[in-house]
């Protein structure tokens, strides 16, 4: 096969992607046997590609966080041929690299009774349960050697004075076992992950594709083989073909506009690939992060995470009177209400992220919110700093006042720090069997973009650990089974489906550059965000879901009349590339809500107000929706179709959570 | 507050520049640097011009993307803070600012305020890695390293490769890049199979993408978001100097 690029073939009609009907039933492939064997039995029963062959094969790879980089790296250093792309001007750039606070493994350093089991445990309840009992116990068993791998590879854990391996507690754990590399713990692993895929460019056994944006997904005879990108400097639209595609391409939180995700952030490429067939899982199950800086103004352009750590000293605070505009320090204690210690005396101000996001906005939707809008609510190290001195403080969160004053302007020693809830990642996505293979065969997807670890609701340090299992240890096996399986592909660039995706990109550009209305891309990307935000954030109600669904169509309608994108298409056009991600959140958006309207249960992220507890915290209702839900959009977004796949629980006993 | 802003308009990589003079009228001192360019990006395609290109992407400091060079230094005038996170609290009503891009060599223009870095890829390429392949490597805790040499490997490899160093540099060096890369890789023990390689082929490297050869000058640690200091260039070249008595070549 030639794996060569080409130029497109003239235009054509456009031509609605059309989705295969949904299979009836939805099987994860999970291997038989007690949870302690299942990975082992499968990675004996896979089938391996003849190490002489592997360099007959070429893997696309797209996105270059740590699921991304560390697949291509992997993949290369197996032998195959990679592929690999990212939007960004260097791979070192992905929003790995934003990643603070550490990474989860079981090592038991501490000797505190950490184990596999343990840590299988703690993050199948922390998802409130709704996540795969076989996938997380491998993602648990693998955490150890994804540490061991990084340290081999030059990743400078934080250490004690022996030498060893210095490691921190986190959040929905009661053991030590977060590994962490100061507040930069994301930075050195995916710069870690970036070096081992430099070695392989080196080596020519990956080709790194800087400035590309996946566009679209090329799809014959039901298996991915290949896909389209826009070269972001050229404009350069080509075909890029394979054996298989693997996609880590993160995930979808700008959709709410403001996030803590990196600008360039996007869903277009897993999005492109659900309108090509690939299921779309659990896409309401969003997390809201309670300490992050809060909106200064209407040009506010995204937002910035404060590490939670700081709710170990700092305590959360609104006044009691709503409206009370009167400086923090001019507020009595007895006017202050700390409604964090006052509705959860056991966890107080370290109640899990989910409650703790709610909490605030209620206190803000009281009125008792502060600053400017009274959206924020006062993280005060007054008492800590009494108690314990300046210096203490200084030198447990130094970098983060400084951050915060460098943002603010405010000196966090003297006022209380300003917080509001933001969101910050996305426990949805495409849908994968334990192979991490979608319902399109061929196409894997790692990392943030899956759905597969974290259920409703991720504990922190989870993520950086998630990624690189699924890029550094489950793909390049997983991949390899595919590829022995199915052979090479014998798709080549004059395959008609070659050029009709090819035309299909086309015309979509086309498309967007011709609309030439009055509205900018941000304009209308800013108001899907106050739409996700304001009815489908926090809380949600049928009500407030179905007025989403209303204004969202409108919206998108709009938009393909009315956006203005300025430039030309040939050429480096920032405009263009925002106007296509927008054009796809505000499909994605609207799926979000219909997942979020047909979940009429609470759980983890995703609070719907008729289902609490008479204490006002989130009600499962296992008997109803103790599934995953995979969505299938055909032609049009506003109907698509629900295939269940049944959650079974045979290690793990139910239970509902409390933070009392 | 208004402000008077001098853009460097660049086409495409072969198009000539120029300095293009906008007024901004609605700056507020809360937003960012680049909060404020794309306010007035909104309004430049509201009135049917091409918004002005630039590179950002996290706009939390980590990135390493963003690349503005504001009235004549890196990042702009505060210390240790990169373009993205610079508010505009540090300018005043009236002022007049310079936005260019990073201006070297081995850094071309592609587009009004965004360069090609793909050289610093290059040298990472050449050295900057250990060759542990996925999957062989022993447990974490087997070897131990000095709580000191791994903070002052942490030091160096909190780089996050912007190219400030270079844009400062009166000759475009790109040694405190490098030597931070190298420092970091060669401090720590798993690294010292490679220690002297790297050095020779990453150095090697360097020159021939045409950054040129440092002298002492301190500009690219006044200007680094990250304070990385010199004394990694110094480190850097002892290793050389080790490579060299070593008879190892690129």
């Amino acid at each position: 096969m030639t794996t060569d690029s080409i130029a497109p073939a003239p235009p054509a009609p456009v031509r609605t992607p059309v989705a295969p009907t949904p299979s009836v039933v939805l099987d994860a492939k999970i291997p038989d046997g007690p949870i302690e064997q299942k990975w082992e039995k499968h990675t004996f029963e896979m089938q391996l590609v003849n190490p002489a062959n592997k360099r007959r094969y070429t893997i696309i790879v797209v996105g270059t966080g740590l699921a991304g980089a560390g697949a291509a790296a992997a993949l290369g250093e197996l032998g195959y041929n990679v592929k690999s792309f990212c939007y960004q001007d260097s791979p070192r750039r992905a929003h790995s690299i934003a990643a603070q606070g550490g990474i989860n493994a079981s090592k038991n350093y501490r000797n505190d009774g950490d184990s596999i089991y343990r840590l299988f445990y703690d993050t199948v309840k922390g998802g409130d349960f709704r996540a795969r009992e076989g996938n997380v116990y491998r993602l648990a068993e693998i955490s150890g050697n994804i540490i061991d791998q990084c340290v081999a590879l030059g990743v400078p854990f934080a250490r004690e004075y022996g030498g060893l391996l210095d490691t921190r507690s986190f959040g929905g754990a009661l053991v030590s076992r977060t590994f962490y590399a100061r507040g930069q713990t994301g930075q050195q692993l995916l710069l870690g992950a970036y070096s081992a895929l430099e070695r392989q460019v080196a080596l020519g056994k990956v080709q790194m594709h800087t400035r590309h944006e996946m566009l679209e997904l090329i799809v014959v005879d039901d298996r991915a083989v290949g896909i389209v990108t826009r070269d972001m400097v050229t404009g350069e639209i080509e075909a890029h073909l394979g054996d298989a595609v693997v996609m880590a391409t993160g995930g979808y939180g700008n959709v709410f506009y403001l996030s803590t995700m990196a600008k360039g952030c996007n869903a277009t490429a897993i999005w492109r690939a659900h309108r090509k067939g690939a299921a779309f899982a659990n896409p309401c199950y969003t997390q809201i992060h309670p300490t992050c800086i809060p909106v200064a103004g209407s040009y506010q352009s995204k937002l910035t995470l404060m590490s939670e750590s700081l709710r170990n000293d700092g305590r959360v605070w609104v006044p009691k009177t709503p409206g009370d505009t009167r400086s923090p320090d001019q507020i009595p204690e007895s006017e202050r209400d700390y409604y964090l210690e006052r509705k959860y005396p056991s966890y107080g101000n370290l109640a899990p992220r989910d409650i703790a996001s709610r909490a605030a906005k209620e206190a803000c939707d009281d009125g008792r919110g502060v600053g400017p809008g009274g959206l924020g609510v006062y993280l005060d190290f007054a008492d800590a700093t009494r108690r314990l001195g300046a210096n203490v403080i200084r030198e447990r969160y130094g970098n983060l006042f400084d951050m915060y004053n460098r943002i603010t302007g405010e000196d966090p020693y003297t006022v209380p720090m300003r917080i509001y809830p933001a969101v910050h990642y996305t426990m949805g996505g495409l849908w994968v069997d334990y192979n991490l293979m979608s319902t399109i065969p061929g196409l894997f997807v790692g990392g943030e973009a899956n759905f597969s670890d974290h259920g409703a609701n991720r504990l922190g340090a989870s993520a950086l650990m998630q990624g690189l299992a699924d890029g550094y240890f489950i793909l390049p096996m997983t991949v390899g089974d595919y590829l022995a399986k199915n052979r090479q592909s014998t798709v080549t660039m004059d395959h008609p489906a070659v050029s009709e995706a090819l035309n299909e990109v086309e015309a979509r550009t086309r498309r967007l550059m011709g609309i030439n209305g009055a509205r900018t891309v941000d304009s209308i990307h800013r108001e899907l965000g106050r739409i996700m935000w304001e009815y489908c954030g926090m809380a949600r109600t049928d009500a407030s879901l179905r007025k989403a669904l209303q204004l969202i169509p409108e919206l998108r309608e709009q938009f393909w009349k009315d956006v203005r994108v300025p430039g030309d298409g040939n050429e480096l056009n920032q405009e263009l590339e925002k106007a296509g991600r927008v054009a796809d959140f505000l499909e994605l958006g609207e799926l979000i809500c219909i997942d979020a309207l047909h979940r009429t249960e609470s759980c983890g992220g995703h609070f719907r107000e008729e289902s609490q507890t008479e204490d006002g915290e989130a009600l499962r209702d296992d008997e109803n929706f103790s599934y995953v839900a995979a969505w299938f959009t055909g032609d049009s977004p506003s109907s698509p179709k629900l295939v269940k796949e049944p959650l079974a629980f045979e290690n793990i006993h139910l239970a509902q959570r409390s933070y009392k | 507050m208004k402000l008077t802003l001098k853009v460097w308009r660049q086409k495409n990589p072969n198009a000539p520049g120029r300095f293009e003079t906008y007024e901004h009228p609605d700056v507020n001192e809360h937003m960012s640097f680049l909060e404020m360019l794309d306010v007035l990006n909104q309004q430049l395609i509201e009135r049917g011009e091409e918004p002005i290109a630039f590179d950002h992407d996290c706009r939390e400091g980590i990135c390493g993307i963003c690349s503005l060079m504001i009235d004549g230094v890196a990042h702009g005038p505060e210390r240790a803070t990169t373009a993205c996170q610079l508010h505009m609290r540090f300018f005043n009503d009236g002022d007049t600012v310079t936005i260019e891009p990073w201006r070297a060599r081995a850094f071309p223009v592609l587009k009004d305020l965004i360069v090609d870095r793909s050289a610093f890829d290059r040298i990472i390429q050449a050295g900057g890695f250990i060759s542990a392949g996925i999957g062989g490597a022993p447990d974490a805790n087997a070897t131990l390293v000095p709580k000191p040499n791994a903070d002052r490997a942490m030091d160096a490899a909190t780089c996050i490769g912007c190219g400030a160093c270079v844009a400062a540099c009166p000759n475009a060096s790109a040694m405190l890049f490098a030597s931070a890369k190298i420092g970091h890789l060669n401090l720590l023990p798993q690294g010292q199979p490679e220690r002297y390689t790297r050095v020779a082929r990453m150095v090697a490297q360097m020159e021939h993408e045409g950054f040129g050869a440092c002298t002492n000058m301190g500009e690219c640690e006044a200007v680094c978001p990250k304070e990385i200091s010199m004394d990694f260039i110094s480190l850097m070249n002892k290793d050389r100097i080790g490579a060299a008595l070593r008879g190892i070549r690129d």
